[in-house]
């Protein structure tokens, strides 16, 4: 495919995923601070996030399928992925977040299980949009082309 | 550059790899020295990579007591810290009075950074001597705040 059509098609699947909220400007930030002396900067930071929520994801189940939960533990494990959703930009899981906490603040069990399958939702929708936009800018750099800016 | 300075060209190289060794900094030699502090990796590579695009070198550490091991060296060499609030074993606000209860570290300026915006909470830190308090998701305007601090 043609760099136009390739790069054209980054910056449609780009803002759509502004527009539907899953990315604020956070990531743009984030973008705006790549350059030559650190080429995979978001990539990097992305990769740090996946991680890491994946791990706090299965912390969090394990901590609420307990017979005694520790809501102080979910809280901590919330804040977290609060903290780094935030960071990266990732709104969506971030907002889910939110609401999680007052389940928690509420020791509302069942709460707390609904808002756990949701930021699970919300957090692999965001994987799959964010390894869709690397793949296709990989694409275009693979076709000799440069991705461009969307700011 | 090595076109710009042929005389110059080897004494420019050994100059750069020098810095990119403690830290991809932009070639500058006696950059300015910030500390980082942040239990979370997807943070700590945010605020690598702000401090770094500001030209700022950069260590970050997990902990405050990997802090305050890097600082207890002979000669650390820290301009400022930057610091997380929330942190397990020791917050950042302990990290700050122990700096500050130091006569080898209290003249070093330390910034604390929340994702939560709590009054009580900046107060105290200001009024234990930190310099500046930045609410998360820190953002390049927030970073270029920081000039004002270094001494």
């Amino acid at each position: 495919m043609e760099i136009g059509n390739l790069q054209r098609r980054y910056l449609d699947f780009a803002s759509t995923l502004f527009h539907e909220g899953f990315l604020d400007n956070q990531f743009t930030q984030l973008q705006q601070l790549q350059d030559e002396s650190s080429p995979e900067f978001v990539l990097e930071v992305v990769t740090l996030f996946f991680e890491d929520s994946e791990k706090l994801l299965d912390e969090l189940s394990r901590t609420l399928n307990q017979q005694a939960v520790d809501f102080k533990k979910v809280d901590a494990h919330v804040h977290q992925l609060k903290g780094s959703s935030a960071s990266i930009g990732a709104q969506r899981v971030k907002n889910v977040c939110v609401a999680f906490r007052n389940c928690c603040e509420e020791m509302n069990q069942e709460g707390c299980l609904r808002c756990l399958r949701q930021v699970r939702n919300e957090y692999f929708l965001v994987k799959n949009k964010l390894e869709t936009l690397f793949a296709l800018e990989q694409q275009i750099v693979a076709a000799g082309g440069s991705v461009p800016m969307m700011w | 550059m090595r076109d710009r300075y042929p005389a110059c060209s080897i004494n420019w190289l050994v100059v750069d790899r020098r810095a990119a060794m403690s830290s991809p900094a932009r070639g500058e030699t006696e950059a300015i020295h910030v500390l980082a502090v942040d239990d979370s990796s997807v943070d700590r590579a945010v605020i690598a990579g702000l401090l770094r695009s500001s030209k700022y070198r950069v260590t970050a550490v997990d902990s405050g007591k990997k802090a305050l091991e890097l600082l207890g060296m002979q000669e650390p060499n820290v301009n400022m810290i930057i610091t997380d609030y929330w942190m397990p074993e020791m917050t950042g606000y302990e990290l700050l009075k122990r700096v500050k209860e130091s006569s080898k570290l209290r003249e070093i300026p330390v910034v604390i950074m929340s994702s939560e915006n709590v009054p009580n909470r900046i107060n105290r830190c200001l009024e234990e001597g930190a310099e500046d308090f930045l609410l998360k998701p820190v953002r390049p305007s927030d970073v270029s705040r920081l000039s004002s601090w270094i001494r």
